[in-house]
């Protein structure tokens, strides 16, 4: 017992390092509140949309600011989604980049423009490795015989 | 209980928007379909030109709609004109998503005759309060409603128009949705 215990200690560390950090907002823990005995995989299977979603988006994000004559407005459509779908998981960091991103388009800043895509590059590496750490904790827990912790 | 669920169409192209959106709604116990385009939810609907649609059931009627603003092809504003024009559906109930918490955006959207204008991401408590909305006035919508709805957006205008809701004040990005839930 006293490893589940110190495993639901490192879950709730963990996670509140990430709303601290800012990796994450209210809208995971929204996410979280909707997962359920009938559905114990939601969180996971909303997250996992939203990399499949990011890596799409990323490599059209790369392609479009490598034609010759660039389009803006495809590029400010593609980022649009990647907002929309961060914020709806809660992605904080990712979202905010995104903004910056759309100021970049309606300037028609290409520099500006490459350098968000770095950052969104790097922001989105991040929060996917977090959420996969905070997953695996998650699995630990369960097979330890634990529950997860609920965070407020 | 022996209320039938009220079913409700969902309209969105965003994969992750989708799936939140039916659990939502299905937590809410709405009977839900989703689909991913404007066109697709026409087709559902029976406004397809091509198809005939005589072929509509009573288990296929469909209480309320919701759809996001920004969709490719047809935007949710689109479909809302098309459903609004329509002889056999302009009586559903149609509810804007959206993103932008744009005063004009929102007033267009409401004078087109949206139910409401939800920001995103969508919460419980906006699915509750509109059920709540729904199954009081029923299908008689009176022009009442429509104006104190309008009068009470128009009431933020007195809050800055942000274009992006990540952008807003400390106090809460979600400050424009609580302040609609006080309808």
């Amino acid at each position: 017992m006293a490893a589940v215990s110190q495993l639901q200690r490192q879950f709730i560390e963990y996670t509140t390092s990430l709303y601290n950090e800012g990796y994450l907002d209210d809208q995971f823990t929204q996410l979280q509140k909707l997962q359920d005995e009938s559905n114990p995989d939601f969180v996971v299977e909303v997250v996992s949309l939203f990399f499949e979603d990011s890596e799409k988006l990323l490599n059209n994000l790369a392609t479009a600011l490598q034609q010759k004559i660039v389009d803006y407005k495809q590029v400010d459509s593609h980022v649009h989604q990647f907002k929309g779908s961060s914020s709806s998981i809660g992605a904080q960091r990712v979202t905010t980049v995104c903004v910056h991103f759309r100021n970049y388009c309606d300037e028609q800043n290409l520099d500006g423009c490459l350098r968000c895509l770095q950052q969104l590059n790097h922001e989105y590496i991040l929060v996917r490795n977090k959420l996969e750490a905070l997953f695996r904790l998650e699995q630990q827990i369960l097979q330890a015989g634990g529950s997860i912790p609920m965070m407020e | 209980m022996n209320q039938p669920e009220l079913h409700v169409l969902a309209v969105d192209d965003s994969t992750v928007d989708r799936k939140v959106i039916q659990k939502l709604l299905q937590i809410s116990s709405f009977k839900v379909t989703v689909v991913d385009s404007g066109s697709r939810a026409l087709q559902y609907l029976g406004l397809d030109e091509e198809k005939n649609s005589d072929c509509r059931f009573n288990d296929l009627k469909v209480n309320m709609i919701m759809t996001d603003y920004s969709m490719p092809g047809m935007t949710g504003f689109e479909l809302l004109k098309k459903i609004k024009n329509s002889s056999t559906l302009k009586e559903i109930p149609v509810v804007i998503m959206s993103s932008e918490n744009s005063m004009t955006r929102i007033d267009r959207c409401l004078e087109e005759g949206a139910e409401d204008y939800l920001l995103k991401p969508v919460k419980l408590s906006d699915l509750r309060r509109l059920k709540d909305t729904i199954l009081k006035t029923g299908p008689d919508h009176t022009d009442q409603t429509q104006t104190r709805k309008r009068k009470h957006k128009i009431d933020q205008s007195q809050e800055p128009d942000y274009h992006d809701q990540t952008l807003s004040p400390p106090s809460s990005p979600q400050h424009a949705q609580t302040k609609r839930a006080r309808l």
